[in-house]
């Protein structure tokens, strides 16, 4: 076991560590594949140990079924890159948000036909946010861009999804839930 | 898993131990009990949603209770302490053990209004558990905490806006919906006991006591009672002991059905 202090630290990137990023910029969520684990911003940190590359990924939802299919994609990925050995570990704090999701990854979700969390729900964590929301916010449609829309399903087919229609298209779209 | 280690689990008990197991197990044997709904709710959006939110608990459980056997320090793991502990070794709150979909011995259950009621309580509860622990001097337990968070928060919302529209809406959904209110009531004082494992991780900065939690929570379920009509019940002398080791009889059947597979294949997996 190497500790943290041997390994590479600070402004100027480790070849590895350079090399490693390009490798995981490459490998998509296994539930929306045309977003890649870095858009979806739950890659922190890599770590060029030696001899292992440590990943450090922080899950989205604490009981998502893709976890474990996440790390092992990232874990041959690099070793097919001959990056390896690769070792996954989970940091939970500071917990996912949705505001990780990059700019690109925003874009991509709205072309696939998922509308993209709204801005900061951190605020609603906030001691004196509403307890009550039986309205919630509108979403935008991701297909026709109107606001005038309606959720369906608070929960949809995976953890991070609410499922709503749009009443201008009629096209009922899934949404990324803000948290 | 050999044969050696397929014995029942004898925990090495501290009160910061027990802390941590009241959590995970409240959370597991609630996704257990959710879990029953699958394919049986009452329609497909709610079907998807009481299964999403025993997802999110179940995760939340197998982070606390793999956290909890690096604490007792016999090198067990998650799924050692879910199949092969007893009932007396379990600490989850009392509630969250009670039947909720099909009727059991002296419990009704069945009536989806106890469904979301116990959802809404236990997502606030765990809301204001999980804000406290933020700041515990554990940071796997804050970090487990932070993530839970936010969950709770959906969860708490969701089911706030089911018991006021079955409360503030028909004549029979009211009365069934203060119906199980009388039902769940007795049970909520266990969430604010105060015993020796609050004194302690109250003291030591581990976490709140259960009794801190007591105000944030009771502001919450008073405002979303008020907007569904109902009534906060009186406080009622019982007082259930799930979080001391000690039981309803729900518990073992429960225990039976989630262990079997375990205990007749040790080790196995899909």
């Amino acid at each position: 076991m190497v500790s943290a202090a041997e390994s590479v630290q600070g402004d100027s990137l480790h070849p590895r560590e350079l090399a490693a990023w390009a490798v995981l910029r490459t490998v998509p969520d296994p539930e929306i594949p045309v977003l890649g684990l870095c858009d979806l911003g739950i890659v922190r940190e890599v770590q060029p140990l030696e001899p292992t590359l440590r990943v450090v990924l922080t899950p989205t939802y604490s009981g998502c079924p893709a976890t474990e299919v996440i790390a092992q994609s990232v874990v041959q990925a690099l070793d097919a890159a001959g990056l390896g050995p690769t070792e996954v570990v989970h940091r939970h704090a500071p917990a996912w948000t949705t505001d990780w999701i990059s700019v690109e990854g925003r874009r991509k979700l709205r072309e696939y036909g998922i509308a993209p969390p709204g801005a900061c729900a951190s605020a609603e964590v906030a001691p004196g946010a509403a307890v009550l929301r039986l309205r919630p916010r509108n979403v935008e449609c991701p297909r026709c861009g109107s606001f005038e829309t309606e959720r369906l399903s608070a929960f949809g087919s995976t953890a991070c999804k609410a499922l709503h229609r749009c009443l201008a298209c009629r096209e009922p779209f899934e949404h990324f839930k803000p948290i | 898993m050999d044969a050696a280690t397929a014995t029942a689990v004898q925990l090495r008990l501290t009160p910061e131990l027990q802390y941590v197991l009241r959590l995970a197990d409240t959370g597991l044997v609630h996704a257990q009990r959710l879990s029953e709904w699958c394919g049986h709710a009452p329609v497909l959006e709610e079907d998807i949603a009481l299964t999403n939110m025993a997802l999110d608990l179940l995760g939340q459980a197998r982070a606390l209770l793999t956290h909890a056997a690096a604490l007792e320090g016999q090198g067990l793991d998650e799924d050692r302490l879910a199949y092969w502990r007893e009932h007396d070794q379990f600490f989850n709150l009392t509630l969250v053990e009670q039947p909720l979909r099909k009727p059991g011995a002296h419990a009704p259950g069945g009536d989806f209004a106890d469904t979301v009621l116990r959802n809404f309580v236990l997502a606030s509860w765990l809301k204001a558990a999980c804000a406290a622990l933020q700041t515990s001097r554990d940071e796997t337990l804050a970090g487990i905490a932070a993530k839970s968070l936010k969950e709770a928060r959906y969860h708490q919302q969701h089911n706030a806006d089911w018991v006021q529209r079955l409360g503030d809406g028909t004549e029979e959904s009211a009365r069934r919906m203060a119906a199980a209110v009388q039902r769940l009531w007795p049970y909520t004082a266990e969430m604010f006991e105060h015993d020796a494992v609050d004194e302690a991780a109250r003291t030591s900065g581990l976490g709140p006591a259960r009794q801190d939690l007591r105000a944030a929570w009771q502001a919450e379920v008073a405002e979303v009672f008020a907007a569904a009509g109902l009534t906060l019940p009186p406080d009622t002398p019982f007082r259930s002991t799930g979080t001391q080791g000690r039981h309803s009889e729900h518990l073992g059947y429960l225990l039976a059905e989630m262990q079997v597979l375990q205990r007749q294949h040790p080790g196995g997996r899909w």
